[in-house]
């Protein structure tokens, strides 16, 4: 059941958002061949068509995250953002982190918020609240952040060496146990602690009477 | 034309930014928490990305795995918290646990 007002708006937000793509792949043509660091080289590939896919799963997902007025559909945009996310991961030739990215986030945390989604409202219901405030504002902060980010990836000169591909997995395995083993030890400990205090904060209090 | 580091960060800065303008808009707890992993995996890409184009080597990538168990545990925690506020005030509304303001 949804009013022609809202349907208008969805649309207008879904082209703000294909026309913000739209802008940003068109930017980075002039911004790339402005700075030399690398030449416009080659016909679209199935390769970009694959990328771009991907990064519009990951931005639509994370725009419905952000504008979606039912949480549930927030909380599948999420989990279209965090399978984009695992895409670029892959597409960054970071097949371990990928994978991690899809058990951790999709399997555990995603998990999670479903299940909190779930215990915080009356399953009943059939609008599931979640409302917003202060669209102006916050829109308005965001924008300028975007901005200023967005200055600083395009102009500044990074030192993009050339890169290969290979498997990360094997390596990193050696580097967590020898260059970052305090720093692991020390994750296992906090999540330990984690563990302890999230069954602490969220368990109902039984008193012994 | 193979994606470049522009590429990725115009991806990561767009996802930061509309994690952050979910964190400011949410009314409720549980979207303020998504907006938050939102912003996470923005830089998380940022991290990936620059270890592959610029610095080289593993490092970023492990950085990368210890963002994302943190980010697990924030979620533990922060979710548990979530259910405790709804236990006491029996809303989820951020503006409604203010106990402590006056």
């Amino acid at each position: 059941m949804r009013t022609p007002k809202k349907l208008i708006a969805w649309t207008v937000g879904s082209a703000a958002v294909i026309g913000a793509v739209g802008v940003l792949s068109a930017r980075l043509s002039p911004a790339l061949a402005a700075g030399g660091r690398r030449p416009i080289a080659g016909p679209f590939t199935l390769a970009d068509g694959i990328f771009y896919a991907v990064a519009a799963l990951t931005i639509g997902g994370a725009a419905a995250v952000a504008l979606s007025r039912n949480i549930l559909y927030s909380a599948l945009g999420l989990l279209a953002s965090l399978l984009g996310v695992a895409g670029l991961y892959a597409f960054l030739s970071a097949d371990f982190i990928a994978v991690a990215q899809v058990m951790i986030y999709i399997g555990g945390v995603l998990v999670l918020i479903l299940f909190a989604v779930m215990l915080t409202n009356r399953i009943g219901e059939v609008n599931i609240s979640n409302a917003s405030m202060g669209w102006a504002s916050a829109g308005l902060l965001s924008a300028v952040m975007l901005a200023m980010i967005l200055v600083v990836a395009f102009e500044v000169p990074w030192p993009v060496r050339s890169t290969g591909s290979a498997p990360t997995t094997a390596p990193i395995g050696h580097a967590l146990l020898q260059q970052w083993l305090l720093p692991f030890e020390l994750a296992s400990l906090i999540l330990l602690a984690t563990l302890i205090g999230a069954i602490i904060i969220a368990r109902k209090e039984i008193r012994a009477d | 034309m193979i994606p470049t580091l522009s590429h990725y960060l115009a991806v990561a800065a767009l996802l930061f930014a509309l994690g952050l303008f979910t964190v400011l808009t949410r009314r409720n707890a549980v979207a303020v928490l998504m907006g938050v992993e939102l912003m996470l995996n923005g830089s998380n890409v940022n991290l990936v990305a620059f270890n592959k184009f610029v610095v080289g080597g593993l490092t970023g990538q492990a950085f990368t795995l210890f963002v994302v168990v943190l980010a697990a545990a924030e979620a533990a925690v922060g979710l548990a918290i979530v259910l405790s506020i709804f236990h006491t005030f029996k809303t989820i509304d951020v503006r409604a646990a203010d106990l402590m303001r006056e």
